[in-house]
């Protein structure tokens, strides 16, 4: 759907060839995500079937102008006035893997998560060498915009990472209650290997954390 | 050239029953030019691991080298000539003296070192010059904002010919574009031959690095690997 809202906005401003279309929509998300023509011509060809945008007139080596319809300004209307709804969004693979690592036996999952960690991070090392590269002050319009969706990049990968550290510190608590308790009962006092923590340590055992591990 | 190594570093507190490793085996060298970022749990040893690398604490084991001198084999007055002449610190807060002005801030640590008053001056300028705050030369920290005292105090931590910073959740108390601003400054800072150990648990600071490691109960577990060198610059010894 992104591709078709982010081509009517472009004929929002004036009509355009298809190429050009093609040009504007990467510059304004740095080639985030490349289109190639062929994509960009079929969404037009739906465009046109749905009377969002009309053909017209050709240059010389039989090019077509792409004209958006007063149908087509509405659709782009209602786009930027609704909200994406996250449902709409794919699954999200990591969260999916996560949630197997957690209730597949014998899966290390501190040790998943640190892979992903550890990858999320280069990720973000990456993204945040471009942002630190690029100059002070944006050159234009289409500069500001890609900026935007490098930022927006970079906020994704950081969520990821820090909600990466709360599935952390969730499952380690979960597994350290999880001993405790039966120690307990016990009237044991021997402390496990996880639970060799130093005083003040965010990773402490909490009785509901066997409870809920257990869901 | 490393500015820093530690070498299979310990360090044990308490004893007995309370006996906890709050390091172990830490294996770590930060060569001139080069940011690493450490981030792990609270509890994981991050601040143990800064203090020993400034030798503000000794290990229990294993050993701290910088620029060159192992640290275990100075006595105490060497081993704060050392640290004066080679390293520089930067805080969350509490980073510089009320009482004193940007510049005469950035002044003490040569001063303490013997250099006189005029070379001080002299040094100290140009340090606040590099961090882009010399206009704030004669101001107190009390009439400066955050991010302009963070400027400061990473002055001062790189003035005179000192080329190791180790800082402690630098952008702590700042805004998310104040906090931008000094990781530039610290990430310009080790462009132009600083070396860098930075403590942080926010993913977005530790970007600006080259190099994440992670810690987690005292042990090193995984690293993002280094921008530019081999992976043989770190050495996990377990």
């Amino acid at each position: 759907m992104s591709i078709r809202h982010g081509l009517l906005a472009l004929l929002s401003q004036g009509p355009r060839y298809g190429y050009q279309l093609r040009t504007e929509f990467e510059s304004s998300t740095g080639a985030t995500w490349p289109l190639n023509i062929g994509q960009v011509y079929s969404t037009l060809a739906r465009l046109e079937r749905d009377e969002r945008v009309t053909r017209v007139g050709a240059d010389d080596e039989g090019r077509f102008v792409y004209r958006i319809t007063p149908d087509g300004e509405e659709e782009v209307r209602r786009w930027f006035a609704t909200p994406i709804a996250r449902t709409d969004r794919p699954r999200d693979e990591l969260s999916i893997k996560l949630a197997m690592a957690v209730t597949t036996p014998g899966v290390d999952v501190v040790g998943v998560v640190q892979t992903q960690r550890t990858a999320t991070l280069r990720s973000l090392q990456e993204l945040t060498r471009l942002k630190a590269d690029a100059p002070a002050v944006p050159a234009g319009q289409a500069d500001r915009a890609w900026r935007l969706v490098l930022e927006s990049m970079i906020f994704q990968a950081e969520a990821e990472a820090r909600w990466l550290d709360h599935c952390e510190a969730y499952v380690v608590r979960a597994d350290d209650a999880a001993p405790a308790e039966r120690t307990d009962a016990a009237g044991g006092t021997g402390g496990t290997g996880g639970a060799a923590e130093r005083p003040g340590s965010g990773v402490r055992a909490r009785p509901d954390g066997a409870e809920r591990a257990r869901r | 050239m490393n500015v820093l190594e530690l070498h299979a570093v310990s360090r044990d507190h308490g004893a007995g029953a309370g006996l906890v490793h709050a390091l172990a085996g830490i294996g770590l060298s930060v060569a001139a030019g080069e940011f690493v970022a450490v981030m792990g749990p609270s509890g994981s040893g991050k601040s143990t691991l800064l203090t020993l690398a400034g030798g503000l604490d000794a290990p229990t084991s294993g050993r701290v080298v910088i620029e060159g001198t192992d640290l275990g084999t100075l006595g105490r007055s060497g081993l704060s000539a050392l640290r004066r002449r080679h390293v520089g610190y930067v805080f969350q807060d509490l980073n510089l003296i009320p009482g004193l002005t940007a510049i005469e801030n950035v002044m003490l640590p040569r001063e303490l070192d013997g250099a006189g008053t005029r070379r001080a001056r002299r040094e100290a300028a140009l340090a606040l010059r590099e961090v882009g705050v010399d206009e704030l030369a004669d101001q107190f920290p009390d009439e400066m904002s955050g991010g302009q005292q963070q400027r400061v105090a990473i002055a001062r931590a790189l003035v005179g010919d000192r080329r190791l910073v180790l800082a402690d959740e630098p952008t702590g108390a700042l805004d998310s574009n104040t906090g931008e601003d000094v990781m530039r400054l610290l990430r310009a800072r080790c462009d132009a031959g600083a070396a860098c150990l930075m403590v942080t648990h926010e993913s977005r600071h530790a970007a600006w690095s080259d190099r994440v490691v992670f810690l987690r109960d005292g042990r090193m577990v995984d690293t993002t690997g280094s921008r530019s060198g081999p992976e043989t610059l770190l050495q996990d010894v377990r």
